[in-house]
C-alpha cells in the first residue's frame, strides 16, 4: 500500500493516455506504410480524447472521437485507398540532401525545449488571468460543460460560429472543384511531368522491402 | 507712345513667320520687299519710341513694358519685358535703320539665288533676335536674344552650306560663341545669387550693394561672354572665317549689329563694372587694345577684300572695349554707331565690288575699279576716310574721344591705340589703292579661272562656289545696291555731329546717355591744349598711314611688306586647331574613356552586383515544400525564443 | 514505480509540446503528402490539448470554445487539402512532396 500511496486514478489515466498519444505520434512519423500511419493517428486521437475527459471536457472528447477519428481519418484512408498510394515508401532515401534531417532534428528539439523552459520559468503557473467567478465564461461545477459551451458559442462567439458554417460550405465547394476531372477545354499544362519517371523506379524499389 | 516699344521686335517677328510659311511661294523679289518693309516698319516704330523718350524728362527715360510672366520658380521670377531707355533705343535705331538698308541691298545682291526667300527668313529672325537682345529688360531676355543672334549667324554664315568650308565656318562661329556664352550664364547665376533678380532695374539699382569680389567676377564673366560675341582675344577666330557668308550678312551681323552686342552688354552693366576692383576695367581696356593691335597687324597682309574688313572689325571692336575699360562709355557707344555706319558701308561696298567683278574676291586681281564702278568707289572712299580718322568724317570724332580717355587712363594704352590707328589707316588705304586705283589686274582671266579655289587664311570664299570669270568687264551694281551705299556714306560723313567735343551743348550723345550711365562715366580733367594736341597727333598719324600706303601701293616706290606670318594670322587659328586635334583630342578621349569605364562602370557595376546578389538569393527558392516548411519551423523557433527571452527567470 | 506527484496541468502542457515537436519533425522529414498531412493533424491535436488544459487552469470556457473552432477549421482544411492531393496524385500516383517544385526560382 505504501508503494501505491501517491497513485491517483488521474495519474494512471494520464500515464496510459499519454503513452498512447506518444506511441501513436511516433507511429505516424516513423511508419513507412501510410495506412499504418493513419491507424497510429487514430491511436493518438483516442489518447487525446481520454485526456479531454480527464480534464472534464467531456463534450469535446466526444466531438474529437466523432469528427477526428471518425471522419477525418476515415477520409484519409479513403484517399489512400482510392489513389492506391498505400504502398510503403522507403524512409531511408533522402533526396533533399542530408541537411534537412539534421535541421528538422534541431528544430524539433527546440520546439520541445522552449515551451518547457517557459513553463519552468513561471513555475507552471499560467500567465493569463483566471475568469472571474461570476463571469459568464467561468466554468461552474453545476452546469454541464456542454451547456456552457453552447452558451458561449451561441452568444459571445455567434458571429464566428456562423462564419465557420460558411467556411464549411466553401471547403466543400472547393473540394468538389479541385478534385473533379478536368474537361479538355480547361486543360492546363502539367507541371509535374518529370514526377512520373522519377518516382517510378523509387517506388518500385521501395515496394520490395515493404 | 512709349508703349509702342513692343512693335519694334514684333514686326520682324511677323515678317519671319510669314516668310517661313509663305516665303517660297512669294518668291523673288516679293519676299525681299516684305522683309525690308517689316524692318523698315520696325525702324519707324523705333523713331516713334525715340520721340516719346525725348518728350520725357531725365527721370522718365526708363520705361519698362512687361509682356508676360515667363518663369516663376520659387524665388526666381523672370518676365519677358522690353526696356525703352536711351541706350536701348539708340541701339535699336541703328539696328533697324542699317538693317533696313541692308535688307534693301540684299534684294539686289541675292538676285538669282535659289534660296532667296530663305535668306530673308533668317535676316528677319536675326533682326528680331538682336532687338530682343537690346530691348530686353532683364538679363535672361537679353541672353535669349544673345543666343538667337548666335543661332542666326550660324544659319546665315553657312547659308551656302553645300561648300564644306562654309558649313564649317558656321559651326566655328556658333561653337566659339557658345564658349563665351558660358561666361554670360555664370554671370547670370552669380547675379541671381547675390541680388536675387535678373531684372536690370533691380540689379543696376542695387549694384552698389554688391561686394567688389562678386561684382568683379560678374563683370569679368560678362566680358568673357562679350569676347565671344564681339570677337576679342582669345575668341575672335570665328569672325574672319565668317566671311564665308554672303556679304550682306557680313555687313549686318559682323559689322553693325551682332558683334556690338558685347559692347552693349558691358555698357548696360556699367554700375556693376563701377563696383568692381579697379583692375577689372583695366583688364578690359588692355584686352581691347591688344586685340585691336593684333588684328590690325593681320589685316595688313590679307588679300581677300572681305578678310581685310573682318580683321578691321575685330580691331575697331577692340577700340570700343578700350573705351569701355577706360570708363568712356559714351565714346564706346559713339564709336559703335559711327563704326556701324562706315563698316557696313564698306562691307556693302565690297559686296558691290564682288558682285561687279563676278564673284572675284582677291584684291590682287582688282584695280582701277573707280573707272567702272564710280558710285561704289566714291562711297567706299568716304568710308575709308572715316575709318582712317580724317576729319570731318565720323570716324575721326569717335576715335579721338577714345584715344583721349585712353590717354587719361594710361599713356601706354594711348600709345598702342595710336599705333593701331596708324596701321588702320595703312591697311585701309592699301585696300582702297589696290582695288580702286592702279592698273587693272584681272586681264589674265584664263589663268585665274583655272586656279583652284583657295580657302585658307589668305584665300577667299567665292559666292556660291562658282569660279570667277576674268575676261568680262566689271560693272556698276543696280540701284538696289547703290542706294544704301549712298545713304550710309552720308551718315558716315555727318555722323560725327552726334557727339562733337566742342562745347557741352554739342555733346548730344553724352547728355542723351546720362540716365543710363548715372555718373559712372569717367570724368577727365584734361586741359584743352592737351586735347587739341592729341587730336592733331591722331590726325597726323592717320595721314601718315595713308601716305605710307600711297608710297607702297600706289606709287610702288617701296616693296610691300606682307610677311607670311601675318597673312596666316600669327598662326593663332592653326595653333588652336593643332592643339585641339592633338593634345586636346587626347584629353577628350581620356575624359570619354573615364566616363565609359569609371562612371558607366560604376552604374553597370551596381546593376551587376544586384543581379549577382539576386542570383545568389534565388537559390533560397528551392521549390521544395519541405524546405519551405523548414523555414516556417525555424521562424516559429525564433519567435518562441524571443518570447522566452522576455520572460524573467 | 513509485508515483511521483500530482498530475499538474504542467504535465499536460509538456505532453502537448512533445506531440507538437513530433508532428513538426514528421512534417519536415516525410515525403508522402498524406503522411505529411497527418503530421499536421498531430500538431493541431497538440494545440487543442493545450487549449483545454489552459481552459481548466484559468477556469474559463473560452479555451474549449476555441477547440470547437479549431476542430471545424481542421475539418475544412482536411477536406480541401485532400482534394488538392487527389487532384495532384491522380495523374502521378507515386509523386512525393519533393516532386512538386513548380515554385523553384
Amino acid at each position: 500500500m505504501h508503494l501505491l500511496d501517491g497513485v491517483t486514478p488521474e495519474l494512471i489515466v494520464f500515464i496510459l493516455a499519454s503513452a498512447a498519444c506518444i506511441a501513436g505520434a511516433l507511429g505516424v512519423v516513423l511508419n513507412s506504410n501510410p495506412v499504418h500511419a493513419a491507424l497510429s493517428l487514430v491511436g493518438t486521437l483516442f489518447g487525446i480524447a481520454v485526456l479531454f475527459v480527464a480534464q472534464e471536457a467531456n463534450f469535446l472528447a466526444a466531438v474529437q472521437v466523432i469528427v477526428y477519428a471518425g471522419a477525418i481519418v476515415v477520409l484519409f484512408l479513403f484517399v489512400l485507398m482510392l489513389l492506391g498510394v498505400d504502398r510503403a515508401e522507403d524512409l531511408s532515401i533522402e533526396p533533399l540532401g542530408g541537411g534537412q534531417r539534421i535541421a528538422a532534428g534541431i528544430v524539433g528539439l527546440s520546439i520541445l525545449a522552449l515551451p518547457l523552459l517557459a513553463f519552468a520559468s513561471t513555475s507552471g503557473e499560467a500567465t493569463g488571468a483566471p475568469a472571474a467567478a461570476d463571469a459568464p465564461n467561468a466554468i461552474t461545477k453545476t452546469t454541464p460543460d456542454v451547456a456552457q459551451l453552447g452558451e458561449s458559442l451561441f452568444t459571445t462567439y455567434l458571429f464566428a460560429f456562423e462564419v465557420t458554417s460558411v467556411l464549411l460550405v466553401i471547403a466543400v465547394v472547393g473540394a468538389v472543384v479541385l478534385a473533379r476531372k478536368v474537361r479538355r477545354a480547361d486543360y492546363v499544362e502539367d507541371p509535374l511531368v518529370e514526377a512520373a519517371p522519377a518516382a517510378a523506379p523509387e517506388s518500385s524499389a521501395a515496394a520490395e522491402p515493404a | 507712345m512709349l508703349d509702342l516699344v513692343w512693335l519694334i521686335p514684333a514686326l520682324p517677328l511677323a515678317g519671319f513667320l510669314v516668310l517661313v510659311v509663305a516665303g517660297r511661294r512669294m518668291g523673288e523679289p516679293t519676299a525681299g520687299w516684305l522683309a525690308t518693309a517689316m524692318c523698315g516698319g520696325a525702324f519707324l516704330a523705333t523713331v516713334a519710341v525715340f520721340a516719346g523718350l525725348l518728350g520725357e524728362d531725365h527721370e522718365g527715360r526708363h520705361h519698362v513694358l512687361t509682356l508676360f510672366d515667363w518663369i516663376k520658380v520659387g524665388g526666381f521670377e523672370v518676365e519677358v519685358g522690353l526696356l525703352a531707355d536711351p541706350l536701348s533705343i539708340t541701339m535699336a535705331l541703328f539696328i533697324t535703320g542699317i538693317g533696313t538698308l541692308i535688307h534693301l541691298y540684299s534684294i539686289g545682291y541675292m538676285h538669282g539665288d535659289p534660296r532667296f526667300s530663305k535668306f530673308f527668313v533668317y535676316l528677319n529672325l536675326f533682326v528680331f533676335s538682336m532687338l530682343i537682345l537690346v530691348l530686353g529688360s532683364n538679363m535672361l531676355v537679353t541672353f535669349l536674344g544673345w543666343e538667337g543672334v548666335g543661332a542666326c549667324s550660324y544659319f546665315l554664315i553657312s547659308f551656302w552650306f553645300a561648300e564644306d568650308a562654309n558649313a564649317s565656318a558656321g559651326k566655328k562661329a556658333f561653337v566659339t560663341n557658345r564658349i563665351g556664352d558660358w561666361g554670360f550664364m555664370c554671370a547670370m547665376f552669380l547675379t541671381f545669387a547675390t541680388v536675387g533678380s535678373l531684372d536690370y532695374s533691380v540689379v543696376l539699382e542695387r549694384a552698389p550693394e554688391i561686394a567688389p569680389v562678386t561684382a568683379t567676377a560678374i563683370a569679368l564673366l560678362l566680358f568673357f561672354g562679350a569676347c565671344g560675341k564681339s570677337a576679342q582675344l582669345p575668341l575672335f577666330v570665328w569672325l574672319p572665317d565668317a566671311m564665308a557668308g554672303p556679304t550682306p550678312v557680313s555687313a549686318l551681323i559682323h559689322a553693325a549689329t551682332m558683334v556690338t552686342s558685347g559692347v552693349y552688354l558691358m555698357t548696360r552693366v556699367n554700375p556693376i563694372l563701377a563696383q568692381s576692383y579697379d583692375w577689372a576695367p583695366s583688364i578690359i581696356a588692355w584686352v581691347g587694345v591688344i586685340t585691336a593691335l593684333f588684328a590690325a597687324t593681320i589685316a595688313v597682309a590679307q588679300t581677300d577684300i572681305k578678310k581685310v574688313l573682318a580683321y578691321s572689325t575685330v580691331s575697331q571692336l577692340g577700340f570700343m572695349f578700350l573705351a569701355v575699360g577706360s570708363g568712356a562709355y559714351v565714346a564706346a557707344i559713339f564709336h559703335m554707331v559711327t563704326h556701324a555706319f562706315f563698316k557696313a558701308l564698306m562691307f556693302l561696298g565690297s559686296g558691290s565690288v564682288i558682285h561687279g567683278m563676278h564673284d572675284e574676291q582677291d584684291m590682287r586681281r582688282m584695280g582701277n575699279l573707280r573707272k567702272y564702278m564710280p558710285v561704289t568707289a566714291a562711297t567706299f572712299i568716304v568710308g575709308w576716310l572715316a575709318i582712317a580718322g580724317v576729319p570731318p568724317f565720323a570716324g575721326f570724332w569717335s576715335k579721338d574721344e577714345i584715344l583721349l580717355f585712353a590717354y587719361d587712363k594710361s599713356p601706354a594704352l594711348w600709345f598702342l591705340g595710336l599705333i593701331t590707328a596708324l596701321l588702320t589707316a595703312f591697311y585701309m588705304s592699301r585696300q582702297v589703292f589696290m582695288v580702286f586705283y592702279g592698273e587693272e589686274r584681272w586681264g589674265d582671266g584664263v589663268a585665274a579661272a583655272s586656279e583652284p579655289q583657295a580657302s585658307d587664311a589668305t584665300g577667299g570664299y567665292a559666292k556660291g562656289g562658282e569660279a570667277p570669270l576674268g575676261p568680262t568687264e566689271p560693272h556698276e551694281s543696280p540701284w538696289l545696291m547703290t542706294l544704301p551705299l549712298v545713304v550710309l556714306a552720308g551718315l558716315a560723313t555727318v555722323g560725327g555731329a552726334l557727339n562733337l567735343p566742342f562745347t557741352k551743348g554739342t555733346h548730344f550723345l553724352e547728355r542723351w546717355l546720362e540716365p543710363v550711365l548715372e555718373g559712372n562715366e569717367r570724368v577727365i580733367d584734361v586741359a584743352t591744349g592737351t586735347k587739341v594736341g592729341l587730336a592733331v597727333i591722331a590726325v597726323l598719324t592717320g595721314l601718315a598711314g595713308i601716305a605710307l600706303a600711297y608710297r607702297v601701293y600706289y606709287q610702288h616706290r617701296r616693296a610691300p611688306i606682307e610677311p607670311e606670318i601675318l597673312a596666316e594670322g600669327w598662326r593663332y587659328d592653326s595653333t588652336i586647331a593643332a592643339f585641339m586635334g592633338g593634345p586636346g583630342r587626347e584629353a577628350f578621349e581620356a575624359a570619354a574613356t573615364f566616363d565609359r569605364t569609371v562612371i558607366d562602370g560604376a552604374v553597370n557595376g551596381v546593376a551587376s552586383a544586384v543581379r549577382g546578389g539576386g542570383g545568389g538569393l534565388r537559390k533560397v527558392q528551392t521549390g521544395f515544400v519541405r524546405s519551405y516548411a523548414l523555414g516556417v519551423a525555424v521562424g516559429v523557433v525564433a519567435l518562441l525564443a524571443y518570447f522566452l527571452s522576455r520572460v524573467t527567470f | 514505480m513509485i508515483a511521483v506527484a500530482q498530475v499538474t496541468p504542467a504535465w499536460y502542457l509538456a505532453l502537448g509540446s512533445v506531440l507538437f515537436a513530433i508532428g513538426a519533425v514528421g512534417l519536415l522529414v516525410r515525403r508522402n503528402p498524406l503522411v505529411m498531412f497527418m503530421c499536421v493533424e498531430l500538431m493541431l491535436n497538440a494545440v487543442t490539448l493545450t487549449f483545454v488544459t489552459f481552459s481548466r487552469m484559468l477556469n474559463d470556457i473560452n479555451g474549449q470554445t476555441v477547440v470547437v473552432f479549431v476542430l471545424v477549421v481542421a475539418a475544412a482544411e482536411v477536406v480541401v487539402g485532400l482534394g488538392i492531393i487527389v487532384a495532384l496524385l491522380r495523374k502521378h500516383p507515386s509523386a512525393t512532396a519533393d516532386d512538386i517544385t513548380v515554385l523553384r526560382g
